[in-house]
This record gives structure tokens, C-alpha cells and sequence, in this order.
């Protein structure tokens, strides 16, 4: 298992590629990754996340935890990044290895939900006219009852 | 204790952090004092279901005792992924 909270980008591939080759008794490798896209009325320049310092690293580790807990995984990744981002720029990525791809969806599924709504991070869009936070929607908040 | 706060409720009350002594039991006490101090905070507290609270770096509720905690953080809901 291996969570990193960073500022700098990470290469997508790269990472994808090592996760994918460390496991030969997994037979599906199911990846996530987050992209910052235009806000909803267009316009966006640039999006900064804020996070909780202390508490980000074990927020995510608790999730992942609880993941491989729910699912017969044989490792996880969690990679989610804080600071400065431009539209187009990778926000986050998750990955999970399973000896068969339900376990591994459904735990990238879950990790998402969970990361959405219970990792201390938010989300504030500039463009020319101003700067918004971004609001939870209740429909992430929902979606956590299926777990 | 050390309080902080995040995202516009850091904007609204315009520190990020401080420490402070208080008799406060629980959070809601908390806020209650804290409502009481300036407008800014009255206005950052007017409405507790659009907040989140964590007590020494866990999310919990707002009656959660604070006997001994080191640190609360308040925030909006969080928007990561």
C-alpha cells in the first residue's frame, strides 16, 4: 500500500507502469486518475487545493486501509496532489490490484467516493471574474451509502 | 488548544490557526464561545449543517467532548478526487 499527499506532478504512466509490474499473482489492475477540467460556466485559469497537512496522509491511509480491509486486493495506490493546478493537469490517481477485476473496480470505485467526501481537501477555481470555492454535492456525499 | 480552519471558513474568520484556553466541553460549546467573540466568527458559524469538525486530526460531530484534545479543526464539506 502506498499513499503520497504531494504539491508536484506525478507521471501517470510511470506510476501506473510500477504499480502494474510489482504483482504476479494479480490478474487485474484497475487505475483512476482525476483530471482538473473547466468549471461548469467556463472560464477556469488555474484551480488551488488547500488540505489539512496533519491530517491528509492519514485520512487517505485510513481509506486505503479500509479498502484492502472490504476487498481481497494485493496492493493499492493512492496519489493525490494539493497546491496549483491548471485545466488538463492530473489532480489524483488511484490504483488497486486484485487476483480477479471486480474486487479491483469496485475498491477504485470506493476509493473514490471515499476520497471525494472524507479526504481533507477543497477546491477553490479562479478565472477573470473571480475566484469560487467549489461546493460538495450531495450526490457525492449520497453515494458513500452504498459501501 | 489549538484551533484551526480551512478553506472560505479560514477566509471568513481570517487566520488560519490559533490557540486559545477555553472550558468548552464539546464542540458546539466551542462555537457557541467562539460565536460570542466577534461578528466573523458569528457570520463563519451561522449554520453548523454546512461544517465539518475534526478533534485531533478525525472528522467527528459537533458534540464531541473536549477533554483533553490538542487540536479542532473546522471546515467546510471536502471536495478531493
Amino acid at each position: 500500500m502506498r499513499v503520497l499527499v504531494q504539491e508536484e506532478a506525478f507521471d501517470f504512466g510511470r506510476e501506473a507502469q510500477a504499480f502494474a509490474s510489482g504483482h504476479s499473482n494479480m490478474g487485474a489492475i484497475v487505475t483512476f486518475t482525476g483530471v482538473v477540467r473547466d468549471s461548469d460556466k467556463g472560464g477556469m485559469e488555474r484551480m488551488v487545493i488547500e488540505h489539512y497537512p496533519g491530517m491528509t496522509q492519514k485520512a487517505l491511509e485510513t481509506i486505503a486501509k479500509d479498502a484492502v480491509s472490504r476487498w481481497d486486493l494485493g496492493d493499492v495506490l493512492v496519489i493525490h496532489r494539493h497546491g496549483e493546478l491548471r485545466p488538463g493537469e492530473m489532480i489524483m490517481m488511484v490504483a488497486t490490484a486484485a487476483r480477479h477485476r471486480v474486487n479491483a473496480f469496485e475498491a477504485a470505485e470506493f476509493l473514490m467516493d471515499y476520497l471525494k467526501s472524507r479526504a481533507p481537501f477543497w477546491k477553490k477555481e479562479y478565472g477573470a471574474d473571480g475566484a469560487e470555492w467549489v461546493a460538495a454535492k450531495d450526490e457525492d456525499e449520497d453515494a458513500l451509502s452504498r459501501w | 488548544m489549538d484551533v484551526l480552519y480551512f478553506a472560505w471558513v479560514r477566509e471568513r474568520i481570517g487566520i488560519p490557526k490559533e490557540t486559545l484556553t477555553t472550558e468548552a466541553k464539546t464542540v458546539k460549546d466551542l462555537v457557541e464561545e467562539l460565536k460570542l467573540r466577534e461578528e466573523r466568527y458569528a457570520v463563519a458559524f451561522s449554520d453548523l449543517s454546512a461544517l465539518r469538525v475534526a478533534v485531533d486530526q478525525e472528522l467527528t460531530d459537533f458534540d464531541a467532548a473536549l477533554d483533553g484534545v490538542r487540536e479542532v479543526a473546522f471546515f467546510p464539506p471536502m471536495t478531493g478526487g
